[in-house]
Order: C-alpha cells, then structure tokens, then sequence
C-alpha cells in the first residue's frame, strides 16, 4: 500500500516512516510543508495521506488545508490527519463532503502502533477513524440532544465506538459482545436517532456522525 | 426664521445675559468670602478653614459650568485632579504621612486632601474665575441690560442722552445679546475648562489602574501555569523517565515485566500529553493560533452544549492579545450562559465599525447576571481594560441576557498609501484650472480682443507664430489634467467600494 507522510518534525516523521514500512507500507513520500504536500499528493496519489495539521511555512492549518485542497482534486483521496490538539471545526471541515476515506487523530494516538495501523487502513479503504476525543466532544456537545438523551449506556458506548469508525465485529470484540449482539444495538440507535439503517459500515458511520454534527 | 421666533430668541438671550450677570455678582461674593477664608487660613494658620472654602468655590463653579452647558451651549468638564486614595495602614496600623506615624488616618487623609486641593491648578484658576467674571464675560452679557438701567435712569431724571443708550441697547440687542451669551461660555471655558495638565494626568492614572491589573492578573496567570506543569506534565515525564530505567534494568532477567513497564510509560506519557493540551488552551488555544477569532469562535460554538449562532464580519485579522482577549470574553459568557442562565441557545454577533470591535453574546436564559457578583465577569472587565475595551451586560431578571464587548482601535483601518495615483490626483485637481483658465480661456480672449497688456500670460509673450499652438497647448493640458483627476477618482471610489463590500 503507497502512502505519503507530511510532518515537519523530523524525529517524528522518521518515525512515523519506520513504523509504516515496518508494516508493509510502501512510503512514496515524506515531506515537511503544506505546499510540498500538495504537490506530492496530485502528483503521487498514493493509496493514503498521513498528514500533520501545523506545518511550513505558516504553521498554522497549512496541512489541513493542503490535504483538503488535494481531496478537492482527487474526489475520495484517504487523508488521514494527525494533530496535537483536536477540533469538531477541522472534523467537520474533513467530513463535509461526505465521501469517507477520512481519519482525525490526535498524535499520541502513534504511540499504539497496531491501533494506529488499524486507523490508516480503514482510512485507505474509504473508511473513517475519529479520535476518541472528537467524538467526546461532539457527544458532549449534544448534551442536550434528546435523542442522544434516550440510548442506554451500552448503546451510548456502541454508538461511540461506532462514530470512530470501527466496524462492528471490531465493536463486538472491544466490548466482549458478539457481533450480532452489536447489529441488535446499532439497529435501536438508529431507531432512535431516526436515521434509515443501512449494512454498509461506512455508510453507517457517516451517518451517525452527520447526526452528531447536525446538533 | 420668522420675526416673532428672532423676536422671542433676543428676549431671551437679554434675559440669560442678565441673569449671567447676575450670577457673576453673586460670584463675586463667593470670591470675596473664599478670599477672607485663604487670608485667614494662611496668615492666623486657621488650615482647616481651607477645604470647605474650596468646597464652596467648586460649588460655584460648578453652578457656572452647568450654566455654560444650559444656557451658553458651551460643554466645560471638569478639569480637577482624581481625588486621592484614602490613606493604607502600615502593618502595624499606623498611618504613616512623610516622617510622622499617626494612630489614626484623619490626619494622613487631611493632609492628602490639602495638597490635592492646593497643588491643582484649577483651584486657583476656579478662584481667578470668579473673582474676575464680573468684570469680563459677566459685564459682556449684562452690558444691554445695563445700558438699558442707566438709560431708563437717566431719561427718569430728564436728560435725552439716556434715550441714545435705550436705542443703542435695544438696537443692538438682535446680534449682540445672544452673541455675548455664547461668548461668555467660551470664556468660562477658558477658565474653568480642563487643561491638556489635567487631562493627561486623569489618563495616567486610569491606565496606572489598568496596567496594575493587568500586571497582577497575568502574575498570577504565569504562576497558574508554572504549578500546572510543575505538578503535571514535568512529575510525569519523570515518572516515564523511570519508568524507563526501571524496565532497561529489566530487559535482560524479566522481558515481560520490561514489557509490562514500557507499557506503562507510554501511558503516561499520553495523560503528561494530555494535560499539557489542556494547558495550552487555557494558555492560547491552537485554532485561535490556526486560524484567527472567527473560526476559534465557531469551533467554541460547536463545543458548547448550546445551540449557539455565529455571525463574523471582519475585515482582517486581529493583532494576538486583542484577539486572544476577545476570545477569552466570548469563552467566558458563554460558559456562565451554560452554567447559570439556562439557556438553549445563544447569539454572537462579531462585527467591525470603523477600527472598532464589537462582540455581542446574547441567550435565551433567565437573565438576572449581575457583573459585580461573579468573579468571571471581572476578570474579563480586567482583561479588556488592558485594550481600553469596555464590557456591558443587560441581564434583566427573566432573560434575555445580552452582553456587549466593545474594543476600541482593535482594527487597522487601511489608509490610501500615498500611491503615484493619488499624488497625480492630488496633482491634476489642485493645477488644472491655471493652464485651463488663466493661460488658455483668458489668453485666449485677450488674443482675440488685441489687447496690449502681456500680464502673466504665457502664450502673449510668445512669438506670434506661436501664440495660437500655446494657447490650444494650455486648454488641452487643462482638460487633460481635469479628466485625469477625474478618471483616477472614479477608479479610486470604486476602490473603496470593493473594499467595504
């Protein structure tokens, strides 16, 4: 799988590169500023995009906005974006489109290798995978919600683990359930939320964080 | 205006001159009691005579200064020092005043309002005031009144020259009367008015109190964040540190255990992560950095539990502190509207006037916040003094809350650099009309009469062959320059037009 890196600190990007050839990822490249990052994204298009938000020359959103650039460019190019600090704004600004092949995470979301490799691979087969602490936010930001009110516990945390994009045998093994055990509190959450059900994972979790996002 | 309207306006204006007149008689009075009161209090030392006689001067004054504002239209402030700060107990509670300790504050605060009273100018220009009315602006505004006493006197007693001086009174009256009134205002501001002195020290001392709060409030600030990392962050990367040694002694004899360690030091390393993220929003929040106060508004509008509305209209970015500050007021309101109001949704309205900020944070709560009460509130208050920002909240009991920030001078208002185009503008309005008219229509005329006289004119002291081609030469520089200058202007509103779209 072809995959480019954009980060401006080196230690870090040298080790981000490491740990993704060390999984059988093929490093097109890896590059240090937001216009670089345009450049290799149309000219590459690799199969994923790791990107950091802050980076050269004007360290403020520059990655973000190269990467949403690129995906203007290439409909459905998998960006996956790491940053120190998260926002429901940047999410948003990521999800607007609605065509998946989206990641958020925060950078310390590295340090567990597997699960990091886990989120890359969902984004590059269009999937998406939300920070735990973007979907925090958003939950808390519905506080008031009260569809959002009526879910018990368990299916609060299904929805959850849901809106980070996992599928739900991944749900169903985080949470010792079986997977259909899963597909019966997914069914209710989109019961109660008044969302039309649908089998595709990814459709799914679009639709659930598009509910969230509503507010 | 029609006559009987001038008619009522003079009436009136020879009675507020009287009156005025009047008033700077009684002036007098006072001037001539505060008198014996400073003669007695500086030759017998009867000091505490001093204050109220000043106290009785203000008084006057400030009758005259209301009087200036009603009747002259003229606007007098007050031009007096701030008062001073009541005296502060030593530690030991004393009072202590130059080299003496005194058991009770009364004498220190004597002294303190003593010297206030005496060291500032206006005091004595009050007094010079008054002393002094009667002979200038009081005589001024009274003379038709008493032209028109000594006439009507004089006429009682027989002699025709009173009649001259009713005529000349009456006569006048139309343009002088009111003329005189507005003109004794003037010279009572003159006197009583406030002086650049007395201005500039009111200034200080203001931003004295702001700097003061600021200093404080940001001490405190800085010490925040040092305990935060002192105790947070700093003790967690050294809790890895040894976590990391611990499992590198580990790693040949228990490769599980080393394992089991490294594990753990990851884990901390992420909440030392997380804790320095907390600290830095609190400190500047990274979308403010990222992207400037309309989104970092946005991204607080998404947080909040509230349904809140955000409406942005600036023209530019914010310098940082103003910025930062603005969006620390915005925070602040928000958070009391989800903790105290009961709000579901909430306003805010960000807009620019002139080079003026304005943030509006309205909900849908119970009202009844009151500034003086809550602790957040002041300290936004305080943050925003530092930019002279002023902070205004209508909270009535039932709701809606409306809270209103303004910062003033918070945008750079674009000047028109001085371009080529504005200097050839300039250039083009200010000198068409001299080739245009003078050297081209008049030259021209006067060629045609045959006139003899050269004068100025350029295109006279010409050789004849040339004199026509120096005169069409001129009008055509001339309408040349005007359609430059007004090409240019055009271009230069529609400019400007784009620019405030």
């Amino acid at each position: 799988m072809r995959v480019a890196i954009a980060e401006d600190l080196h230690l870090l990007r040298e080790g981000l590169v490491h740990l993704l050839r060390a999984h059988k990822f093929d490093v097109v490249a890896a590059v240090e500023s937001g216009p670089e990052l345009l450049e290799a994204l149309v000219t590459e298009r690799p199969d994923v995009a790791v990107v950091d938000v802050r980076l050269p020359p004007t360290f403020t959103d520059e990655g973000l906005q190269a990467a949403l650039a690129a995906r203007k460019r290439v409909p459905g190019l998998p960006v996956l974006v790491l940053s120190q600090h998260v926002e429901q704004l940047y999410a948003r600004e990521l999800l607007a489109d609605g065509s998946g092949g989206i990641g958020y995470l925060l950078k310390d979301r590295v340090f567990n290798g597997e699960q990091f490799i886990d989120a890359v691979r969902r984004v590059a087969a269009g999937g998406t995978a939300m920070d735990p602490e973007v979907i925090a936010k958003l939950l808390a930001s519905n506080a008031r919600n009260e569809p959002v009110g009526r879910l018990t516990p368990r299916e609060r945390e299904v929805l959850e683990l849901m809106a980070e994009g996992r599928s739900n045998a991944a749900i169903g093994q985080r949470l010792f359930l079986s997977e259909s055990a899963v597909g019966k509190h997914t069914a209710n959450i989109f019961a109660k939320l008044d969302l039309a059900p649908s089998d595709d994972d990814n459709r799914r979790v679009l639709a659930v964080l598009a509910f969230l996002n509503e507010k | 205006m029609n006559e009987s309207g001038t008619g009522l306006r003079t009436v009136r204006a020879l009675a507020t001159g009287t009156a005025l007149f009047g008033v700077a008689l009684f002036g007098e009075l006072v001037a001539a009691v505060a008198l014996v009161g400073m003669v007695l209090s500086s030759v017998l030392g009867l000091i505490f005579l001093v204050p109220p006689v000043v106290r009785l001067v203000r008084r006057m004054t400030r009758l005259n200064r209301r009087l200036a504002h009603e009747w002259s239209g003229v606007e007098i402030d007050e031009p007096y020092l701030p008062e001073p700060q009541p005296p502060v107990p030593l530690a030991d509670g004393w009072y202590r005043d130059g080299r003496s300790l005194y058991r009770t504050p009364r004498i220190p605060a004597f002294n303190r309002r003593l010297s206030w009273l005496l060291k500032d100018s206006a005091t004595w220009r009050d007094f010079g005031f008054l002393a002094a009315d009667v002979w200038a602006g009081g005589l001024l505004a009274g003379a038709p009144a008493i032209l028109i006493v000594v006439g009507v006197v004089q006429v009682a007693g027989g002699s025709l020259l009173g009649l001259l001086w009713l005529l000349l009174a009456l006569g006048s009256a139309r343009w002088y009367a009111p003329w005189a009134v507005h003109t004794h205002g003037v010279i009572a501001r003159v006197m009583l008015g406030s002086t650049e002195k007395a201005r500039l020290a009111r200034q200080v001392d203001r931003l004295a109190r702001a700097r003061t709060d600021v200093v404080d409030s940001q001490a405190a600030e800085l010490r925040r964040i040092e305990r935060d990392l002192h105790d947070g962050a700093q003790a967690r990367l050294v809790a890895v540190g040894m976590t990391i040694g611990a499992a590198e002694e580990l790693m040949e004899s228990d490769p599980a255990a080393a394992k089991a360690l490294l594990a753990k030091a990851r884990d901390a390393s992420s909440t030392a992560l997380q804790e320095l993220r907390q600290l830095v929003r609190g400190i500047h929040p990274p979308v403010l950095a990222e992207r400037g106060l309309a989104d970092a508004v946005r991204a607080l509008a998404l947080d909040t539990p509230l349904r809140a509305h955000v409406t942005v209209e600036l023209p530019s970015r914010l310098d940082a502190p103003l910025e930062s500050a603005a969006y620390f007021a915005v925070s602040e309101l928000l958070t009391n509207a989800v903790r105290h109001s009961g709000a579901t949704q909430a306003w805010i309205d960000i807009s620019s006037a002139g080079d003026k900020l304005r943030i509006t944070v309205t909900d849908d709560g119970h009202g009844g916040a009151d500034a003086s009460r809550g602790t957040g509130l002041a300290g936004i208050e305080r943050r925003l003094a530092a930019f002279d920002g002023v902070l205004a909240l209508n909270s009535p009991v039932g709701g809606p809350t409306t809270a209103v920030i303004e910062l003033p001078r918070a945008l750079q208002v674009e000047r028109p650099p001085l371009t080529w185009k504005t200097v050839t503008m300039g250039i083009c309005w200010s000198l068409c009309w001299l080739p245009l008219f003078p050297q081209g229509f008049v030259a021209m005329i006067l060629k045609l009469v045959g006139m003899k006289e050269k004068s100025w004119f350029l295109a006279l002291h010409m050789p004849p062959s040339l004199q026509w081609p120096t005169i069409i030469g001129m009008i055509l520089l001339g309408t040349g320059m005007l359609a430059t200058a007004a090409t240019l202007s055009a271009q230069h509103r529609k400019a400007n037009e784009v620019a405030c779209a």
